[in-house]
């Protein structure tokens, strides 16, 4: 340990490092494009039957088989990124946007408000998010606004805890002493001084809630309390292919690697692009 | 004679956090005889730790020793493996370093960590290891030698964990001793014991070492010869005499230089000069505000001075008295609980909120760390030219051109404009600093610790621009500093603060004279002088008291626990009233007045 | 033991049980803003008004809400849950017929996930850096990025299809010899404890990590202590509240990891129980589910906080 040598960063492992720097963000680009198109890029119609067995395998017709009806599972797939990476999409940007807002409104206000934020916020994070998940449903039903609520609502805590402690950590800096000792307004402060130095950790903490997210949503779809048939995200398409898993049938195992693929890129991408030091302490 | 450290050549390489690998010590060599002290000195990131640490075989995490010899005696040190290092870690060399609190493990009582490498090197048994510990506390003038080891690190006092610290390395004996600026985070009171134990501790063992430091008045008394280092690579070896009387590199003469800043001239010399700013009876601190109207941290108690127009007044005490604290009362960030702030004869509002813009302008304060008092995200033409806008709704080409007046006026190339703070040296983002407070065209300028976080040369430039601003634009000045140094190199009046209150307040050249409150005549001895002989010949350890204070009953004199003059049952009951004495002197000192 | 160190706990208990209480309230105010009415639901849309109105009565429901909250706040203090909308059993009942079964899955998993976390942490963090510690650290992040229904059905197609070495169906029939123990719990046990290793792994090394770049490791090694030594006379003990941070905090993730686990092995636990409670919106249920995840959750997080303070040398010795 103590006259460390790094190892040289040549030969196959360095390749394969840089390759995989760059497919990673491909992966992420990819799916975020069958958000948008994938529905009309899909080679079959998704919701249509085709003229084949139910949970046949992989072939060249139907590269990912097919499913419990007898569809094609690749342009289910395809399609379905626009329920999974869509809602996850906007329910992140909802919890992060209202999570930097509060957070930057703690940190530049501070006092009683930071402490009445902070403690009812925190308290609901000792709600285990599936467990927040199944009741706010249990409650509210499982239309897609309300998921994106429902969703958005889980994390916003754990975003508020980060962007407060980021915005606070800013706000300690002198040149926001500097600021406030000229005479600036808070609005001011918080968004000139202390929003553009949050960037980073904001971006970072965006990407992993974003995996969060996409997790929970499939959860609880795969426990049937998520997207409803006939619309389906890809934890839909898992359960209502259960049947075919003794069978072995890809139409179980493809939808859920595609979570797996997405969830894996957005992780290595925020360790490429902030490194991996950004990850600990996230909630 | 053989030397006993002998480093031929020596290269380390570094991985950056970018992952570039890159050279940061690049072919050093010197040698060290046995029984000698060699001085490592540098400014910060010239390799005096990564050498110090490549002596002993080691190179911290993305570090490696790339090439060269390093020869410990008749060892080769880069040619060890694991085992043979682990054996002459601790038992033929052993390190002291910067923080002691950060050395000692916290989960484990100071003395089975005092013996650990003579128990590990398997030297002694436990009980013999254990006497020679208490011997060395003894030696080192530790109080209570015989039961402070039963302790934990978070139980001892800063300045004796250090010592505890070069027990620690004494503990085995060992050939070589490496101090790595073991003194650099104590106050300059608790330095002087500390250095007092160091030197005699290596007169009586004959040790042989290197002892690394940024300070050239330090290493003075310790070191016989001295290697002077900049950007990795060897500039001058001397002896410590010759180095300081007759340097022959350049920048062992700016080291010089700046190690005893010279006096800045005093655009002002009347002492009467109208009164620009004045505080009295202020009292400030932290916290909620308690039903007596004090803070619940109080830092600031019945504070009053006085500044004159054009005068520059030095605040000056060790960390932690108050003096951040008394720059933002000022400037309305942390609003006074009693008392008055008066600029220009007008009272100020305690709070930010409750003064004028032009109030606010006319006060502005100079952080000490310009790295976080530039704001990263914006570029220097928007840091400095946002007051110009916001103060006298400057846009456009007038704006323009205000701020390269201003980065003109500090010495600033105009291609930096439109650059970020990232990309600009240390010096530079003080400047930058500097240019922002004079933006506002501010009557008062608070400097906080404005060098403290350079290096001794870039320094010294930033107390030259000083001079020359309060010249040229006859700014009224309180600067704020820990080191008496560089206070007494660009001010006209000083305040001692001791533990939140104005122990004393004297006109800058009643420094050497004069008679002092013990707590100042104690900080004035303990500044070490750029000659050998200092340290013997200074009194300064014997003024204060060792050992554990008694407790300070509420409402005595703050120094009454280290004070070697104090008068029990008087000086801890009552507070010592604030009178003049001669030579313009100010004290609150019951010894001084009775006198 | 000493004052500081009781004050502390004593607040951190305090603060555990208003923690629960201000989850009680969410859960009954959640649970109580339904859209619709639920007697009218139950009853369906056929219902006569008078039976509706009786229905409402019966469930207490035309009481004011604070009225109704303070009720089933008070009874659940007594551990009294209601009885479920649906086939109007005690909801203590059912709970209990569920719960042991829940706490044998997740208590198996534990002490398999635990050990093998630490291990994998501890020797990551030790040899940071090397290629084994990059193995461990992209496992662990595939791991955690994947969901436990993939984890579980890869495991059911590879050991239960492919393999036939375990029913893919738990069903807690015969437990008689060692054998059927280990095939009931195989594939659940399995599932979660990759989700729990990978989580409880990561965070212990980032602990120890954090420890071991701290100076007095430095200096332990500059003194000549081997690694052996500085790992488990330094730094462990300094590493202990994080560790047990690292433990509470992903046994957590057990409550979320059963939810999957014993639907996807259909496996009559209390989570199961839970997801068909809020199918078939049988809210007491739910409710009393939700709050027994809850008091799990806190109670795990309290314990981390207590292991924190009982090993920091600071508080202990003052
Ligand atoms: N924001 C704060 N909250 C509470 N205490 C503080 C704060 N800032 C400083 N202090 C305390 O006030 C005292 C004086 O601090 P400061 O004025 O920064 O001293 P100096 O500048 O002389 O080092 C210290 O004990 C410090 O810990
Ligand atoms: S008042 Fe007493 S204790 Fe205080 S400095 Fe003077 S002599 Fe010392
Ligand atoms: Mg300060």
């Amino acid at each position: 340990m103590s006259s460390t040598t790094i190892p040289a960063r040549r030969g196959p492992m360095a390749i394969l490092a840089r390759t995989g720097r760059m497919i990673m963000p491909a992966i992420v680009l990819f799916w975020l494009a069958m958000a948008f198109f994938g529905y009309w890029v899909a080679p079959y119609d998704p919701a249509g039957i085709q003229d084949a067995d139910l949970f046949e395998g992989m072939s060249r017709k139907f590269w990912l088989g097919t499913d419990y009806f007898g569809r094609d599972m690749l342009s289910r797939i395809v399609a379905g990124a626009r329920y999974t990476v869509g809602i996850s999409l906007m329910a992140t940007s909802l919890a992060v946007a209202s999570g930097v807002l509060l957070g930057l409104a703690a940190s530049a206000i501070g006092g009683f408000f930071d402490a009445a934020v902070s403690r009812f916020l925190d308290a609901l994070i000792s709600i285990p998010s599936k467990m927040f998940g199944l009741v706010l449903v249990a409650a509210f039903g499982a239309s897609i606004p309300v998921l994106v609520m429902t969703l958005a609502v889980i994390y916003l805590p754990g975003c508020y805890r980060i962007n407060r402690s980021v915005a606070v950590n800013v706000a300690a800096l002198d040149f926001v002493a500097v600021a406030r000792a000229r005479g600036e307004s808070t609005l001011y402060i918080m968004l000139r001084e202390i929003l553009p130095n949050m960037i980073g950790p904001v971006l970072a903490d965006f990407g992993l809630r974003f995996i969060y997210v996409v997790l929970l949503l499939s959860s609880l779809s795969f426990l049937g309390l998520g997207v409803q048939p006939p619309q389906a995200d890809w934890g839909s398409l898992v359960r209502e292919n259960m049947p075919g898993l003794p069978y072995g049938a890809p139409a179980v195992i493809m939808p859920a690697i595609a979570i797996a693929s997405l969830t894996i890129a957005v992780n290595l991408t925020i360790d490429s692009v902030f490194g991996r030091h950004t990850r600990e302490g996230v909630r | 004679m053989e030397p006993l450290i002998d480093i031929r050549d020596l290269r380390i390489r570094a991985r950056t956090a970018e992952g570039q690998d890159i050279e940061i010590v690049k072919g050093v060599s010197f040698s060290v005889r046995r029984g000698e002290v060699m001085g490592l000195i540098g400014e910060s990131g010239s390799g005096k730790t990564t050498i110090a640490l490549a002596t002993m075989g080691y190179a911290r995490y993305g570090c490696r020793i790339a090439g060269g010899t390093i020869r410990i005696g008749d060892i080769a040190v880069t040619s060890l493996d694991e085992k043979g290092l682990q054996q002459l870690r601790g038992q033929k060399i052993a390190y002291i370093a910067q923080s002691a609190a950060a050395s000692f493990n916290p989960s484990r009582p100071i003395m089975a960590q005092v013996i650990e490498s003579a128990l590990i090197h398997g030297l002694m048994g436990e009980a013999a290891a254990r006497e020679k510990a208490i011997s060395l506390f003894r030696a080192m003038a530790i109080p209570q030698p015989e039961t402070i080891g039963n302790r934990y690190p978070h139980q001892v006092s800063g300045g004796q964990l250090q010592r505890l610290m070069a027990a620690m390395a004494l503990i085995t004996d060992p050939d070589v001793v490496i101090f790595d600026e073991p003194t650099t985070a104590l106050d300059v009171t608790t330095q002087i014991e500390v250095l007092k134990a160091f030197k005699e501790a290596i007169r009586d063992r004959n040790t042989t070492g290197i002892y690394v430091t940024h300070d050239l008045a330090v290493i003075a008394q310790i070191a016989d010869s001295i290697t002077v280092l900049r950007h990795g690579e060897v500039q001058e070896i001397a002896t410590t005499s010759q180095l300081i009387s007759n340097p022959r590199h350049e920048y062992s003469q700016k080291l010089l230089a700046a190690a005893e800043p010279a006096l800045r001239p005093s655009p002002v010399t009347d002492r009467q000069a109208r009164p620009l700013l004045r505080v009295s009876g202020m009292s400030a601190g932290y916290g909620l505000t308690g039903k007596d109207g004090m803070p619940a941290v109080p830092v600031l108690r019945d504070i009053d001075l006085t500044i004159g127009r054009g005068r520059a007044l030095g605040v000056i005490g060790e960390s932690g008295c108050g003096k951040s604290t008394l720059a933002r009362v000022i400037a309305g960030l942390t609003p006074a609980s009693r008392g008055t702030v008066t600029l220009d004869g007008i009272d100020l509002a305690p709070g930010i909120a409750g003064r004028s813009r032009e109030q606010l302008r006319e006060i502005q304060l100079v952080f000490q760390m310009a790295d976080t008092a530039l704001n990263p995200k914006v570029t220097i033409d928007e840091i400095i030219g946002r007051p110009l806008t916001f103060f006298f709704g400057m846009k456009g080409a007038a704006r323009d051109r205000r701020v390269r007046e201003l980065l003109d006026l500090t010495r600033l190339p105009a291609t930096v404009q439109h650059r970020f703070p990232g990309d600009l040296s240390g010096g530079q983002k003080q400047r930058v600093n500097f240019a922002r407070a004079l933006a506002a065209q501010p009557k008062l300028l608070l400097c906080d610790e404005v060098t403290s976080a350079l290096d001794t040369v870039v320094a010294a430039a930033i107390l030259d621009l000083m001079a020359e601003l309060r010249r040229e634009l006859g700014l009224t000045t309180m600067f704020i500093s820990h080191d008496l140094k560089t206070i007494r190199a660009i001010c006209d009046d000083i305040m001692v603060l001791y533990s939140g209150r104005v122990v004393e307040t004297m006109p800058a050249a009643a420094l050497e004279t004069g008679r002092h409150h013990p707590y100042a005549g104690l900080l004035l001895g303990s500044v070490p002088a750029l000659r050998t002989d200092w340290l013997e010949s200074t009194e300064a350890a014997s003024l204060q008291v060792q050992g554990v204070p008694p407790a300070l009953s509420s409402g005595g004199c703050a120094f009454f626990p280290r004070c070697t003059l104090a008068e029990p049952g008087r000086c801890n009951t009552e507070v010592p009233p604030f009178r003049d004495y001669p030579g313009g002197i100010g004290a609150a000192c019951f010894r001084l007045a009775a006198e | 033991m000493n004052a500081t160190i009781g004050r502390l706990l004593l607040t951190r208990l305090v603060a555990a049980i208003l923690t629960l209480w201000f989850v009680a309230t969410v859960v009954f105010v959640i649970t109580n803003l339904l859209p619709g009415d639920v007697a009218q639901e139950l009853l369906g849309q056929s219902a006569t008004p008078e039976a509706v109105a009786g229905l409402r009565k019966a469930l207490g429901l035309d009481l004011p809400p604070w009225q109704r909250y303070l009720e089933w706040l008070w009874k659940m203090v007594q551990g009294d849950a209601g009885r479920s909308l649906v086939n109007g059993s005690p909801v203590a009942a059912l709970i209990g017929s569920r719960l042991g079964n829940s706490l044998i899955l997740a208590g198996i998993t534990a002490l398999v996930a635990v050990p093998v976390a630490l291990v994998l942490g501890i020797t990551a963090a030790v040899h940071r850096g090397s290629v084994y510690d990059r193995v461990v650290g992209a496992g662990t992040v595939l791991a955690v990025s994947v969901p436990e229904f993939l984890v579980a059905s890869a495991a059911v197609l590879v050991f239960a299809v492919q393999l036939r070495w375990v029913p893919a169906l738990s069903q807690l029939g015969r437990l008689e010899t060692v054998l059927d123990v280990v095939r009931t719990f195989a594939l659940p046990v399995l599932t979660l404890t990759f989700v729990i290793v990978a989580q409880m792994a990561r965070m212990t090394r980032a602990a120890l990590v954090d420890v071991l770049s701290s100076s007095y490791i430095e200096m332990a090694r500059l003194k000549g202590a081997g690694q052996a030594r500085i790992v488990v006379w330094h730094a462990l003990p300094n590493a202990i509240g994080p560790i047990a941070n690292a433990i509470a905090f992903s046994l957590s993730f057990l409550l979320g990891g059963v939810i999957i686990v014993e639907t996807i092995f259909n496996y009559p636990g209390i989570a199961k129980l839970m997801v068909d409670g809020v199918s078939t919106r049988d809210l007491p249920l739910v409710q009393a589910c939700a709050m027994l995840f809850c008091g799990a959750y806190l109670l795990l997080v309290t314990m981390a906080d207590v292991a924190a303070i009982l090993a920091n040398p600071r508080l202990r010795h003052r």
